[in-house]
């Protein structure tokens, strides 16, 4: 799938179809740093601030929701995964931060894979 | 020693109770909707208690004890709420086995480190700001002769506090021992990785503290962290974690106009200048050991030194005597004090990492020992062990950029001084950073030079009370540790008084 940054699991969308029916529409943000971070964080969808800091990596399409769930990063954590495509995934453990998966039992988890050429020169057209 | 008897056998130093509840005004209280949570041993995978799963009416009933107990306790005198930090220090020095292995049990983490650092290191941290509040004094201006400012230091009255769960016990103590000591009352969420241990510490000091003083919410995040971090009812929050729940809390604070302290990690350089190698001495020997540094706590502290930056006239024979250090590390079981490092704290913690070693092995990054989870075999097969892994790659590459927060090493060349500092510095974060080199000049310029909180010359790892600790660009805001952390849970009271008779002569 040329001209994507983001993607998902089976699994992750089967978790995002159970979420929604709790929380609403979603949304995630890929966070940094300590303890949980290089985690996906999900959110309700407006609980965290957008800002101009922020780059969207695009919208994840699940069946059965009406909405797309957008996936966001911070503009300067961008810059050094920029040449990466992502996959949200779904382990089993416990928490991080607020993300609203972690009471289930489970944890959002980025995979990662290098972006061909291809890839590349179609998301920078 | 052996080998510790784990919690649940008989003659274990500790035992967990079968079920936590929530600890608010002094007493437990069981949760709001009666709902629980598992906690699992990392070490073995298997549940051993389980925790009250908190929700927002259970840090209401929190905060409604904090209220009650805040404004006796900030009138309590210095010198009685330093003298309750120092017999809640004694308590846990008396019980430092006890702790250890109760934290190592719940962390994963190898106890000769809980015996050896954490659980002492928690002990001189309440022992200090008992000493530095003692020590503390306001001021005084004198603005004309009948007109003093006086300055006095205020509690901010009840603060919430959300506790990370690499360093359970010491990362609670951090937070609690300059917040109580300034005379605040605490609301405190553990994290749900590890929420039990500092049940242990309370069953020992709890009774020390005026009922309310200290409340602990356990639960999830996002049932009991946000209502608490979101509340109109706290004067500040402090936390410690990553980016993205950072500007989260950031942005509940600015709702509320409240001050934050926020830690949120690093990518910490490890720098090794060549003259490091001049001689084959215990100082370089001690170089060697602070390379492989990134392996204390599996990897997970904020300031793992996880890119070791060495320069081109030492590199390949630094890195082979480095590496062989590295694969002396012993990996077993955490109750073992033979063992010197132990187990990740959860399966997606591991599962992290190890997709870590994925994208780094794509990037082209060369794999020169370790890269796998360890199955050592037996009770230990269900736990969460890592291998000890050292990368050799480049600056850009994810794994150069991103805290793994396990035990893995980034390793890059770098050619003179500049380049050093140039790469040390191409990161989002500035927490830690180690500089080695025999060169007082170079170890001095490249401290000032890195953007970091906290350098280390010549050492590593080390956390004493009286350093501030914090970081600078992605890494957090405000400090931790060292005296200056009781203003950063103080107001200043400004009282302007005149001893003049006369009026000023405008009306």
């Amino acid at each position: 799938m040329a001209g994507s940054r983001v993607d998902l699991t089976q699994k992750a969308a089967d978790l995002l179809l159970r979420l929604r029916d709790i929380h609403g529409p979603l949304m995630f943000h890929q966070s940094g740093g300590c303890c949980d971070g290089s985690s996906p964080m999900c959110y309700p969808d407006g609980d965290f601030k957008i800002g101009g800091s922020d780059v969207h990596l695009g919208d994840l399409r699940v069946d059965g929701m009406t909405e797309a769930v957008p996936v966001w990063m911070s503009e300067s954590q961008f810059e050094y995964w920029k040449h990466t495509h992502l996959t949200i995934d779904v382990v089993s453990g416990r928490g991080s931060g607020f993300s609203v998966e972690a009471p289930e039992g489970v944890r959002f988890l980025i995979r990662s894979r290098l972006l061909t050429d291809e890839e590349l020169s179609e998301l920078n057209r | 020693m052996a080998k510790f008897a784990a919690p649940g056998e008989k003659d274990s130093v500790v035992q967990y109770k079968p079920r936590y509840d929530h600890f608010i005004g002094g007493d437990y209280v069981p949760p709001a909707k009666g709902q629980y949570f598992e906690n699992p041993t990392p070490i073995t995978g298997q549940t051993f208690t389980e925790m009250a799963r908190g929700t927002a009416e259970d840090v209401e009933a929190a905060l409604d004890a904090a209220h009650g107990a805040a404004p006796a306790w900030g009138k309590t005198s210095a010198t009685d709420r330093a003298n309750i930090l120092n017999k809640m220090a004694d308590r846990v020095e008396a019980n430092l086995e006890k702790l250890a292995i109760a934290e190592s049990w719940e962390n994963g983490k190898a106890c000769r480190e809980t015996l050896a650092a954490d659980i002492p290191l928690a002990v001189d941290h309440l022992r200090y700001f008992a000493g530095a509040l003692r020590a503390q004094e306001g001021s005084l201006s004198q603005i004309d002769e009948d007109t003093v400012a006086y300055h006095f230091h205020e509690p901010l009255g009840v603060v919430g506090q959300i506790i990370p769960w690499n360093f359970p016990i010491l990362m609670a103590i951090w937070k609690l021992a300059p917040a109580l000591a300034a005379g605040n009352a605490v609301v405190l969420k553990p994290a749900e990785q590890t929420p039990a241990s500092i049940h242990v510490l309370l069953d020992l000091v709890a009774d020390l503290l005026p009922p309310g003083v200290l409340n602990v919410v356990n639960g999830f995040g996002v049932e009991a962290g946000k209502p608490l971090a979101s509340n109109k009812r706290i004067r500040k929050i402090a936390f410690t974690g990553e980016t993205t729940t950072g500007r989260l809390i950031m942005q509940y604070a600015s709702e509320n106009l409240i001050p934050v302290t926020l830690e949120l990690g690093g990518k910490s350089p490890n720098v090794f200048f060549d003259d490091v190698a001049s001689q084959r001495d215990a100082f370089y020997d001690k170089a060697l050991e602070g390379f492989a540094m990134f392996a204390l706590n599996q990897g997970e502290v904020c300031t793992c030194p996880s890119r070791a930056l060495i320069q081109g006239g030492i590199y390949d024979d630094f890195l082979s005597e480095g590496k062989k250090r590295v694969e002396q590390i012993k990996m077993g079981h955490p109750l073992d004090t033979e063992t010197t490092m132990g187990a990740q704290a959860s399966n997606d913690q591991l599962e992290k990492i190890l997709s870590y070693i994925d994208i780094g092995r794509q990037e082209g990054a060369r794999i020169l020992t370790g890269g796998e989870r360890a199955d050592l075999g037996g009770e230990l097969s269900g736990g969460y062990y890592m291998q000890p892994t050292i990368f050799e790659g480049d600056n850009k590459m994810r794994i150069f950029q991103e805290e793994i927060f396990g035990p893995v090493v980034s390793v890059a060349r770098f050619a003179d001084y500049d380049d050093a500092i140039k790469i040390a510095n191409d990161t989002l974060y500035g927490l830690g950073a180690g500089v080695w080199s025999r060169d007082t000049n170079t170890a001095y310029r490249a401290g000032r030079d890195i953007q970091a909180g906290r350098v280390w010359v010549n050492n590593y790892h080390a956390y004493p009370a009286h350093a501030a600790f914090g970081g600078y660009k992605n890494s957090g805001v405000g400090r931790e540790n060292h005296k200056m952390m009781l203003d950063h849970y103080q107001q200043t009271k400004n009282m302007l008084v005149s001893y003049s008779n006369n009026a000023l002569g405008f009306f």
